[in-house]
């Protein structure tokens, strides 16, 4: 089960969406979601889903591992779809008691539906193409300007980088900690909701405890390895932008113009 | 109460590109009673092999037969399992959790369903099985106990689900010297109190060679030698083929073997090497 | 021979926050650690050695007396980043000092906080992997590596600093026999090259590799001396819940069998060539 969680999880592969600048592959995603909420109607979401295609194929990360990442949120899809189906006021077409089903509302169903699909297929991709340090070093890197108001990008793109490294280790150690008290008898699978959530806490409180213990031994080590925060910090690698980010930036740019056209004109 | 395994196969994501044979083929007994020790390199499918034996993984072909209870067969209950067989695992202090040592001891037990009675029985027998004074611990919170207390007091929440069969996933790891020998002690005044199957990985040759009537040697999934430790120590160049080692005092008995000198390398503790050496040296001396 | 560490008086105490008691864990503790010697600092849990590691590089600072590094006051909060290059440190769990997801940067976490030229990290990168035999994994994830290659990459990322001291905490505590060779070799190494290395163990086998080994014991020194004349005490190091090396216990029996196994046998190698003599 701890193996299916693909979401957030790098895909290893030499593909040029691989090789792009994580800044440019980040700008990329949030033009993307702005974009899809640009759009209003079949065309546009047509043209969306046809370049997050091209792209999905260029990157070669298989299908197959981006639909496996889709399973948690199927639930989360089906409730909006209900939700925006029988919300919306208008033309009504269908109804079963107080719920009314309109026309408005399978419409925005059906649009919010694929956004979503569409969101969540285009960020993933994000992060399958772009290794956790990389994504990290580019979010720092493009948040710099707000460092001037303040804002402490440094140590937020180190507590994120931090935070994703030790993903794996954590899973690994809820799996250990979960067996073990298997071992002694625990049910995490029978009974109501209530009795499921008191199930939960021989694993969380080892956890927990394990999760400040960890942290405390990293800060150690950090400190020992003289860490003081961002100031004086150098990099050992240095963002460079290609030729294939520049022409990725052109192509986006004008995919972004097409989008905003076709809101005016049609 | 004995144990049998027959053709354990164990593959892990069959028919995906990460596929992996974690175990293939293996088979052994264990007698009642029998003390038995399991040694491999990391990565050798030993702790994927105790996790087969109390249920918590199942096989992907072969049986486990624990006492009369097939636990490979469909449709047997967990808890008629975890019932026979206890696993406490590698650093097992992690996995303590309650608010007092007696509520955590307790843990096992309750979950077998059993009488508030019996649970303190238990409670109050485990602790002091592991060498703890229960009236001095039992109200304390187990996150302010020392490493060693903490693993036995994860070890007596094992235990006090009375299992028939103790297995223990390298139950020395990180202690000192110290620790090490009273968990070593405790573990052998538990085979004597109860004369239970136990079952034990460790890395370390000398405590294997010390408590094993039986040792099981496993190799990248396979178990590729069984035997007493005399037999399987004194494999030692198959032994080392496969990255082990064999109790330093053998060691040092088999150099000197090598180096020509006629003395019998298979001595497991000191007291044996001791007495050969003793033999020998007078021996030599006298011809000197 | 100039002092890495000078250790004057050291004195340090916890908050016992349940009784409000104090716990004093060293007292009034005074070591000298050579430039470029092999120091083993042997004691049992409690004994107040990882306590100690942890002042000699500024981590903990002293309740009484002073820790100087190079001459360096480890108390001065300007110079605390200079002891910490000069006094490296590696820790007992390899995967808590990993700070990322992939080997090489992890390694260049060290010279990136001294703001070290990037060029120069990559270089000290490459040669750091190289010197722990795992230049080939520099692109990897420590994730995938067995705990003796991840304390590989940890004695790199320390080795990238240039420290001229690293201290190793109980670094081979949590390995199986396989990975602590592989460290003991590396240490030894490092030491050959001239940075001196404190060993903090319980391992007897261990301990018997260095030049000079001090038994800690309830925050005091009990023992200190060279690896010959520290073993000879055996009741006192069986007080201190420590053990003897194998050679050294055997060699003890056998001499009061009437055997006079000479008293410089330390090691394995030794009394094996001592019996040899007698074939």
């Amino acid at each position: 089960m701890i193996r299916d969680i693909t979401l957030g999880q790098y895909y290893s592969s030499d593909s040029i969406i691989h090789r792009l600048d994580a800044r440019l592959k980040i700008v990329a995603s949030v033009l993307f979601i702005v974009e899809l909420f640009v759009v209003n109607n079949f065309w546009g979401f047509c043209l969306c889903a046809l370049a997050l295609a091209v792209v999905v194929k260029v990157s070669k990360v298989p299908f197959k591992f981006i639909m496996r990442g889709m399973k948690p949120i199927l639930m989360i899809l089906l409730f909006t779809f209900c939700l925006n189906m029988f919300m919306v006021p208008g033309h009504v077409i269908f109804h079963i008691g107080f719920l009314k089903l309109t026309s408005e509302g399978l419409y925005t169903a059906v649009f919010m539906a694929i956004r979503l699909i569409l969101l969540i297929i285009g960020t993933s991709l994000l992060t399958f193409t772009t290794k956790p340090i990389n994504l990290t070093d580019g979010i720092e890197n493009l948040l710099t300007p707000l460092c001037k108001i303040g804002v402490p990008t440094h140590e937020l793109a180190m507590m994120m980088s931090i935070a994703l490294r030790f993903i794996p280790t954590l899973l690994e150690e809820t799996d250990k900690i979960m067996k073990a008290q298997q071992a002694r008898g625990a049910d995490f699978e029978t009974g109501n909701l209530i009795a499921r959530a008191k199930a939960l806490i021989p694993i969380l409180v080892p956890l927990f405890v394990s999760a400040f213990r960890i942290a405390q031994e990293l800060a150690m080590a950090m400190e020992a390895r003289c860490y003081k925060g961002g100031k004086g910090r150098t990099r050992m690698h240095q963002l460079k932008l290609g030729k294939a980010d520049y022409v990725s930036a052109v192509l986006m740019t004008a995919f972004f113009a097409v989008i905003i056209c076709m809101r005016i004109f049609m | 109460m004995s144990i049998q395994v027959k053709n354990l196969t164990h593959i892990y994501s069959p028919g995906m590109p990460d596929e992996q044979v974690a175990l293939e083929d293996v088979s052994f007994s264990v007698a009642d009673g029998e003390v038995v020790g399991v040694i491999g390199h990391t990565g050798s499918g030993k702790s994927t092999m105790l996790q087969h034996l109390n249920g918590l993984l199942k096989p992907s072909s072969g049986t486990i037969v624990v006492g009369d209870v097939d636990i490979t067969e469909k449709g047997v209950a967990m808890r008629e399992i975890r019932k026979r067989v206890g696993l406490v695992f590698q650093y097992p202090e992690y996995q303590l959790f309650e608010e007092t040592v007696a509520l955590d001891v307790a843990f096992g037990p309750k979950n077998l369903g059993l009488d508030e009675d019996e649970i303190e029985k238990r409670v109050r027998a485990a602790i002091k099985e592991v060498g703890l004074d229960y009236e001095k611990i039992k109200d304390r919170s187990p996150f302010e106990l020392s490493g060693g207390q903490k693993r036995r007091v994860a070890i007596a929440g094992v235990i006090a689900m009375m299992p028939e069969v103790l297995i223990l996933d390298e139950p020395t790891a990180g202690l000192d010297p110290g620790a090490h020998e009273e968990i070593l002690k405790m573990i052998e005044r538990i085979h004597e109190n109860s004369g239970n199957i136990i079952i034990f990985v460790s890395h370390n040759m000398g405590d294997v060679a010390r408590l094993s009537d039986k040792v099981l040697v496993m190799d990248d999934g396979h178990l590729v030698l069984s035997g007493t430790p005399t037999e399987v120590f004194s494999k030692k160049d198959e032994l080392k083929a496969i990255g082990l080692s064999v109790p330093p005092v053998t060691n040092l008995m088999q150099q000197l073997h090598d180096r020509g000198l006629d003395i019998d390398p298979d001595k497991l503790n000191l007291d044996e090497a001791e007495e050969e050496l003793v033999r020998y040296l007078q021996r030599t001396k006298i011809n000197d | 021979m100039e002092n890495m560490i000078r250790i004057e008086n050291l004195t340090f105490e916890y908050m016992h926050d349940e009784e409000g008691e104090e716990q004093v864990v060293l007292k009034n503790l005074n070591l000298e650690i050579k430039k470029g010697s092999f120091t083993a600092i042997l004691g049992r849990n409690g004994s107040g050695k990882s306590t100690l590691a942890k002042n000699m590089n500024g981590l903990l600072l002293p309740t009484g007396g002073a820790v100087y590094v190079k001459n360096w006051n480890t108390s001065d909060q300007e110079t605390i980043w200079d002891v910490r290059q000069a006094a490296g440190m590696v820790f007992q769990n390899p995967d808590n000092q990993l700070v990322s997801s992939i080997v090489e940067d992890d390694v260049a976490f060290g010279p990136e906080n001294l703001g070290v030229d990037p060029e120069d990290i990559r270089k000290r990168v490459d040669k750091a992997l190289s010197s722990v035999n795992m230049g080939k994994f520099r692109r990897k994830s420590p994730h995938m590596l067995s705990g003796g290659q991840k304390q590989r990459i940890a004695i790199a990322g320390v080795v990238a600093m240039k420290p001229e001291c690293i201290i190793f905490d109980e670094a081979t505590a949590m390995l199986d026999p396989k990975g602590r060779e592989e460290i003991m070799y590396i240490v030894k190494e490092l030491n050959e090259e001239g940075i001196t290395v404190i060993c903090i163990t319980h391992f007897m086998d261990e301990a018997v590799q260095a030049d000079r080994i001090i038994v800690l014991e309830q925050g005091e020194i009990l023992l200190d001396g060279t690896p010959r004349e520290v073993f000879a005490q055996e009741e006192v190091l069986i007080e201190a819940n420590l053990e003897l090396p194998l050679a050294v216990d055997l060699a003890g029996r056998l001499r009061k069998r009437g055997i006079n196994v000479p008293e410089d046998i330390i090691n394995v190698e030794g009394l094996v060539d001592y019996i040899c003599r007698y074939k």
